[in-house]
């Protein structure tokens, strides 16, 4: 008797390099990986969450370790070596898959502990899963439960408040290479989220100019209206760069989009001021050789981790209370889990007698000369008399009073009325 | 403005002996503890010790003026001229250079590094030798405060440059590595290091070409030229185009950052090169300060 598992399989920005995270057959776009994760034997339900520092995969499946490798070659495609997997990968089951599914939309798993991004990224991966049907009542509980933890830990601590995202971090680089920033340029490439939200701090700190530089222009005249800066298309970067001190660069771009030799000669033309560059795009935009030019300084998105960690300590506090909200409906949502083995029990303990009425019953009315109402007052009286002998055994089974002995009742029962492997 | 011992009482000359050597030892106490609250305020990094480092240091600066002016009157001229008169000026003029500075804006942490530079300096006069030796003919002039005064307070200034220089290689290096060790969040943004670069080098240079300059008119007094190509006019020469160099490279092709901090370091070594190595390796008529 197979039963199902929760499954939870990803890499991180904890466990794998951004570069083998770029490399990731399942980095890009949903509903292609959907289909073919839907497609693996033994799976009934899944889920994929993809972002700039997380891929996981969540599905419902019978417990199998094939299930398992097969997740993983789809995860990693030719890009890793199945003997590194472990290098990279963790995989939670059950109880550890939900708490840490949990961990994720609370954002306590987050690069930035507290930013609030990654419940709007989780809402649009899951809003995908359940459009193409494949989460099921596993996962839709599950992933319903995660929003209302995450809203639950943001309301009750003040984790979010102090939010410190990554635009923060960059905040606090700039100020350690410029100083002031009253009268420094802000450069944006691509017009995305992350960039927005690091403009924004940046507006705050008081720089002097905000400029878009977007493949579509109206997306970036859309921005730079927000910032009272000006709009560029991407075919002016270059001159633009000279007049740059701090760029944060955020395209969709599947290359590099910026070479350490494009770069060389735009800082003779600037007299060598020094000029930040902020890459959080994933895959990256910039050259990671920029950074060895002098008065260049180039950080990605992991690089920001770091940033970030020294002022963690501050919000550990918020977080350890964060933690126990986080276990408690874990173990809430264990004893539903639980709860849901006696469901199909129920489910196929009503079956048996529903087939059972319609059997007797075609049996016997085929015999008898009845007129349609008099058939349709026989039948209903087969199905009265079968549902309520069926009472007590459900109110039986749903009874929480000994929950510790779920498996032992719902056992009796399916001996008792011959559901074996029925599920 | 000879010196001549029969002028004063010989108690009178054993007494300011005492005077002076305590006066020394007070400044060099001072300094030790600017460095040490300095030293604290940068561990933990709290405003009122601060308070309490900068006010030694100005103690410390007080202090060291004051010694400098009671051995003017033990010696009767400007106390320039020994090893331990040249260094015990050095860092007055460090101090001071700095203290001018801390005036007009503050560069975080920067007092920490200055206070051991002092300290280091009073430490390496604290072992020269402390004798009053009779004044050179040669030096028997008021050229002598004018032109080595000039000169070592633009080495103050120029050591102040170097100090940056240190601290900006520093904190660079934490921002290319990407590794935020001890000194990130202790050490100033780049840029105010760099414009303290700056600004120490154009004060110091400026200070550097006047002790040219006037070293220049007092040889022309002295002995007769202008220029002798003395090993110390030589190499105050090399240091005078290091940073001449440095200066017209930065306001030509914008040398700056890291280039500048190096530079800065490089200058210094030939102002301490100019300094000593000059007078123990190369020797020459300019060395006094044996």
């Amino acid at each position: 008797m197979p039963s199902d598992m929760i499954l939870l399989l990803g890499v991180n920005h904890k466990t794998t390099p951004l570069a083998v995270r770029e490399q990731l057959a399942m980095g890009n776009g949903y509903e292609q990986p959907l289909h073919s994760l839907r497609g693996i034997a033994g799976c009934k339900e899944c889920y994929l969450l993809s972002t700039c520092n997380r891929v996981e995969i969540l599905v419902v499946a019978q417990e199998d370790a094939q299930v398992e490798a097969q997740i993983a070659k789809l995860l990693f495609g030719d890009s890793v070596a199945p003997e590194q997997y472990q290098d990279y990968l963790y995989i939670y089951r059950n109880d550890e898959a939900v708490h840490h599914l949990f961990m994720v939309s609370t954002s306590l798993d987050s690069m930035i502990v507290g930013e609030a991004q990654i419940l709007g990224q989780l809402k649009e991966a899951y809003r995908h899963a359940a459009e193409l049907k494949y989460t099921g009542p596993v996962l839709n509980k599950l992933l319903h439960k995660s929003f209302s933890v995450a809203k639950r830990v943001r309301s009750e601590t003040l984790i979010g408040a102090s939010a410190v995202s990554i635009s923060y971090a960059a905040v606090e680089l700039a100020k350690k290479i410029f100083g002031n920033l009253q009268d420094k340029n802000v450069l944006l490439i691509g017009a995305g989220e992350m960039a927005e939200l690091a403009a924004e701090h940046l507006v705050g700190q008081g720089v002097h100019k905000v400029v878009v530089a977007n493949r579509t222009l109206s997306r970036a005249m859309d921005l730079a209206k927000r910032f009272n800066g000006t709009a560029v298309s991407l075919d002016e970067l270059f001159s633009q760069l000279e007049q740059a001190d701090i760029v944060i660069s955020s395209t969709g771009a599947p290359n590099i989009i910026l070479h350490k030799q494009d770069v060389k000669p735009i800082m003779r033309a600037r007299r060598n001021e020094p000029i930040f560059f902020i890459d959080i795009a994933v895959p990256r935009d910039l050259d990671p050789k920029l950074n060895d030019l002098d008065n260049v300084y180039l950080y990605d998105i992991d690089d920001l981790h770091n940033v970030v960690e020294i002022n963690k300590s501050e919000r550990d506090k918020e977080a350890i209370k964060a933690l126990r909200i986080v276990d408690e409906e874990s173990l809430k949502f264990q004893s539903w889990l639980d709860n849901l083995s006696v469901v199909p029990t129920i489910t196929a303990l009503r079956k048996k007698a529903d087939d059972i009425c319609h059997i007797e019953l075609e049996r016997t009315l085929c015999r008898l000369q009845l007129s349609p109402d008099e058939q349709k007052a026989i039948e209903k009286m087969a199905l009265a008399i079968s549902s309520r002998l069926l009472h007590d055994p459900v109110s039986f089974l749903k009874n929480d009073s000994c929950k510790e002995q779920h498996d032992v009742k719902v056992e009796m029962i399916r001996a008792a009325f011959g559901l074996v492997d029925k599920y | 403005m000879s010196y001549s011992p029969e002028v004063y009482p010989l108690t009178r000359i054993t007494m300011m002996g005492e005077i002076s050597y305590l006066l020394f030892q007070a400044l060099l106490a001072a300094s030790c503890m600017a460095l040490v609250f300095y030293g604290v305020f940068f561990v933990k990094q709290k405003e009122k010790i601060r308070t309490v480092a900068r006010l030694t240091l100005l103690a410390a600066g007080v202090l060291q003026t004051l010694y400098i002016l009671f051995r003017y009157l033990q010696s009767g001229y400007t106390p320039i001229t020994s090893q331990h008169e040249t260094i015990v000026f050095f860092a007055w003029s460090v101090t001071w250079a700095f203290l001018s500075f801390r005036w007009r804006y503050t560069v975080k942490n920067f007092g920490t590094f200055i206070s051991l530079l002092v300290f280091i300096l009073l430490l390496i006069a604290a072992v020269a030798s402390r004798a009053i030796n009779p004044l050179p003919p040669a030096l028997q002039s008021w050229w002598l405060p004018v032109h080595a005064g000039i000169a070592v307070i633009s080495y103050g200034f120029l050591a102040l440059a170097f100090c940056g220089g240190i601290m900006y290689l520093l904190q660079e290096h934490e921002l290319k590595s990407k590794r935020f060790g001890y000194f990130f969040t202790r050490l100033p943004s780049l840029e105010s290091l760099d414009q303290l670069n700056s600004h120490c080098l154009a004060t110091g240079f400026v200070f550097l070409t006047m002790g040219i300059i006037t070293g220049s008119i007092w040889a022309r007094q002295a002995w007769g030229t202008y220029w002798h190509w003395d090993p110390k006019e030589t190499w105050s020469l090399i240091t005078w185009f290091l940073y001449a160099a440095q200066i017209h490279q930065r306001f030509s092709a914008g040398w700056r950052g890291k280039r500048a901090a190096i530079m800065a370091v490089i200058g210094f070594a030939s102002v301490l090169f100019t300094l000593w190595g000059v007078t123990y390796l190369l020797g020459g008529i300019h060395s006094y300060a044996q």
